[in-house]
C-alpha cells in the first residue's frame, strides 16, 4: 500500500511479481540470501490522530538479531507490531508504507493479514501461555487451530519447536501439564517455541525478558544467540546492555523516528548522531 | 482551609508534628480495628442467618416431601381430587419438556448474543441499547411474559402448548445468559486474543477455542443460573401450557409441569395432597441440583479453569 498516486500501480505491479517468485524455486531464494529480509519503506503509523511512526525506512539482513531501542513511548513496539499487521489490529490503528518481508510487500492489497501472522512469529512482554492448554497443546495451538491434525508431524514439531526455545529438558516429561504450571522464564520459553511451531523465518520479540528475572533473562539472551543462526531476529528491548549483548545491529528511535540504524559495536562505541550518544550514556530516556 | 498561594510558615518555634501525627495515627487505629472487628462479625452473621434460612426451607421440604416419595407417585397422574391416590408423572414429565426445550432455545441464543456483545459489537449505540434492554428484560416480572407469550402464542394459534410455554421461559433465560456470557467473556485477558492472532490463528478458532474455552466454566454457570430460576418459574407457565392431569401429548397441547401442580396441590384442601405438594418441591429441588452438577461435570471434564491464568 503506498499513498503516492502515480506510484501505486507500480508498486501493485512489482507487488504481483514478489509473489510469483516468491512461489518460484529455490534457486530464487539462494538469491534473495544476499537481499535483505525485511525491508521497511516509508512506513508511517497513527494511533487515531497521533503518529506514532515517521517515514521509517530500514533493512534488516538474514538471519541476524536486530534490536531496537529508544525511549518509552518512541514507537519502538509499534514498529515491531507493524512488521507482522498486529498494529492494526488496535481499535483506530492503522498504518501506511511497505513492508518487504521475503520479497512480498506484506500490506500489498490482495495479502491476507491472517496468513502473514502466520509466517512471522511474534513474542510478546509478559509471558501468554494459554492457559486451558498443556504444555504439548500449548506448542502446536497455531498449528491445530489453523486445522494441522497429523498426530506424528505435531510430535516431532514440539520436540524440536521445544529444543528450539531450549525448553525440552526441562518439560520433556511433563508436556501433559498445564503451561501456566511453568515458571515466568519457562512460560516465556514455552511461548518462543509455540511462535517457532509455526516455523516462521522472521521471529519478532517485544521486550521479551522485561517481566522476568535476570536469571530467566539470559536464557533468553542466551538463546537469542542460538536463534539468530537459524531465525532473523528483531527485538525490542528497553535494556541497552541486553541490546550490546544479543544484537547484531542496533535501531535508535525517537519521538516515532528512526534517528540511527547501524552496526551495534559501532553504535555503542562510536555513534553517528549526538542523541543516540547522549540516550546511550543515560543523558535522557 | 485551604490556602491557595504555597505553604505558610509561620514565624517562631516549629511544632512537634511528630508527637502529634503518631498520638493520631495511634487513636485511628483503635477506631479501626474496632470498625474492623464490627464489619466482620455483621459479615459473619449474616452468612449464618443465610445459612439457617436457606437450611431450614431445604431440611423442611425433604422431611415433609420425603414422606410422599414412592415409585407410583414419581410415575402415575394424578388422581380424583380427594382420593389421596396417583402422582406427579406428567409434571416430572411436563418440565423436562419445557424447561428443556427453552434451555435449547435460550442457551445457545444467549451465548451467542454474549459473544456478540463482547468480541464483535463494541460500544455503539446497537449494542448499548442491546445491554440495557437485557437488563431491563432480566428484571420484568414474569407474569408480563407470560401474558405476551399468551396474546401472540396462544391467542392467535388458538390453544395452550408447549411451544408457547417453552418460548416465554426462552425470554426469561436469553437475557441473563447474555449477560453473564459477556462478562465473562471480557474477563479472560486481552493478550489471550493477542497471542492468538499472532500465531495466524482466524477470528472465529480464537473466539471459539481460546476465549470460550477460558471463560467455560463462567458461561456454564451463567446458563445453571438461567436454568434453576425457569425451572422454578409459574406465572408464565399459568398463561401458556395450563397445566393438565394427562401425560404429554403434542408440542402443541397443553402439559403439565412442576410449579403448577405444586401450586395446584397445595391449594386443595386434603392434608395428602399437602403432602404431595411437598414431594413435588422436593423433586423439583433435586432436578435443578442434579442438572447444575451435571453440567458443571460435563464442563470440568475436560481442560483447566480459568481460575489458573496468573494475575
Amino acid at each position: 500500500m503506498t499513498t503516492n498516486g502515480e506510484n501505486s500501480r507500480e508498486d501493485e505491479i512489482k507487488a504481483d511479481k514478489d509473489i510469483d517468485r516468491q512461489t518460484e524455486s529455490e534457486q530464487v531464494q539462494e538469491k534473495q540470501q544476499q537481499v535483505h529480509k525485511v525491508s521497511i519503506r516509508n512506513l508511517e503509523a497513527w494511533f487515531g490522530s497521533k503518529q506514532a511512526l515517521k517515514n521509517i525506512n530500514l533493512d534488516v539482513e538474514q538471519k541476524t538479531a536486530t534490536s531496537v531501542i529508544g525511549p518509552s513511548g518512541c514507537g519502538k513496539t509499534t514498529l515491531i507490531k507493524c512488521l507482522n499487521r498486529m498494529h492494526e489490529m488496535t481499535p483506530g490503528a492503522k498504518a501506511k508504507g511497505q513492508v518487504i518481508i521475503d520479497g512480498m510487500d506484506i500490506y500489498a492489497r490482495n495479502i491476507d493479514p491472517v496468513i502473514i501472522k502466520r509466517r512471522i512469529g511474534m513474542v510478546f512482554q509478559k509471558p501468554n501461555p494459554f492457559p486451558t492448554m498443556s504444555i504439548y497443546d500449548n506448542v502446536v495451538a497455531g498449528l491445530k487451530l489453523n486445522g494441522i491434525r497429523d498426530k506424528r508431524l505435531m510430535d516431532e514439531i514440539v520436540k524440536d519447536s521445544l529444543e528450539g526455545a531450549a525448553l525440552w529438558d526441562e518439560v520433556k516429561n511433563e508436556l501433559g501439564k498445564p503451561g501456566m504450571g511453568l515458571s515466568g522464564g519457562q512460560q516465556q520459553r514455552l511461548c518462543i517455541a509455540r511462535a517457532l511451531a509455526m516455523q516462521p523465518e522472521v521471529l519478532l520479540m517485544d521486550e521479551p525478558t522485561s517481566a522476568l528475572d535476570p536469571v530467566a533473562s539470559s536464557k533468553i539472551e542466551d538463546l537469542v544467540h542460538d536463534l539468530k543462526k537459524r531465525y532473523t531476529v528483531i527485538i525490542v528491548t528497553h535494556n541497552m546492555q541486553q541490546a550490546a549483548r544479543v544484537s547484531d545491529h542496533t535501531a535508535f528511535m525517537y519521538l516515532g523516528e528512526l534517528i540511527e540504524y547501524s552496526p551495534t559495536k559501532k553504535m555503542f562505541e562510536n555513534p553517528e548522531k549526538e542523541l543516540t550518544e547522549r540516550y546511550i550514556s543515560g543523558k535522557f530516556g | 482551609m485551604l490556602r491557595s498561594r504555597g505553604v505558610n510558615l509561620q514565624e517562631g518555634p516549629r511544632t512537634n508534628y511528630k508527637e502529634r501525627l503518631q498520638d493520631i495515627m495511634l487513636r485511628r487505629s483503635s477506631r479501626r480495628r474496632l470498625v474492623d472487628k464490627v464489619v466482620s462479625i455483621s459479615a459473619i452473621f449474616s452468612v449464618i442467618l443465610a445459612v439457617i434460612l436457606l437450611g431450614s426451607i431445604l431440611i423442611e421440604v425433604v422431611i415433609n416431601g420425603a414422606r410422599a416419595l414412592s415409585i407410583n407417585f414419581l410415575t402415575q397422574p394424578p388422581g380424583a381430587i380427594g382420593s389421596g391416590l396417583g402422582g406427579i408423572g406428567p409434571a416430572i414429565e411436563g418440565t423436562l419438556i419445557v424447561v428443556g426445550l427453552a434451555s435449547a432455545i435460550g442457551a445457545p441464543v444467549g451465548v451467542l448474543a454474549g459473544i456478540y456483545l463482547s468480541e464483535f459489537a463494541g460500544n455503539g449505540i446497537f449494542p448499548s441499547s442491546v445491554r440495557f434492554f437485557s437488563d431491563v428484560l432480566v428484571g420484568l416480572p414474569s407474569i408480563v411474559i407470560g401474558i405476551v407469550a399468551y396474546i401472540s402464542l396462544v391467542l392467535t394459534l388458538g390453544s395452550f402448548s408447549v411451544w408457547a410455554g417453552a418460548l416465554a421461559l426462552s425470554i426469561i433465560m436469553i437475557p441473563i445468559v447474555v449477560r453473564v456470557t459477556e462478562e465473562t467473556l471480557k474477563v479472560v485477558p486481552n493478550s489471550m486474543k493477542e497471542a492468538g492472532h499472532s500465531l495466524g490463528i482466524p477470528k472465529r478458532t480464537i473466539i471459539l477455542h481460546i476465549v470460550l474455552k477460558s471463560a467455560k466454566s463462567g458461561v456454564i454457570t451463567g446458563i445453571i443460573l438461567a436454568i434453576s430460576r425457569i425451572a422454578g418459574e409459574t406465572a408464565p407457565l399459568i398463561m401458556t401450557i395450563l397445566g393438565t392431569d394427562l401425560f404429554f401429548t403434542s408440542l402443541t397441547g397443553p402439559v403439565d409441569a412442576l410449579p403448577l401442580r405444586i401450586w395446584r396441590l397445595v391449594s386443595q384442601p386434603y392434608q395428602y395432597a399437602h403432602d404431595f405438594g411437598w414431594g413435588a418441591a422436593l423433586i423439583l429441588i433435586l432436578m435443578v441440583l442434579g442438572m447444575s452438577l451435571g453440567l458443571r461435570l460435563l464442563a470440568h471434564r475436560r481442560g483447566f479453569k480459568i481460575g489458573t491464568i496468573a494475575a
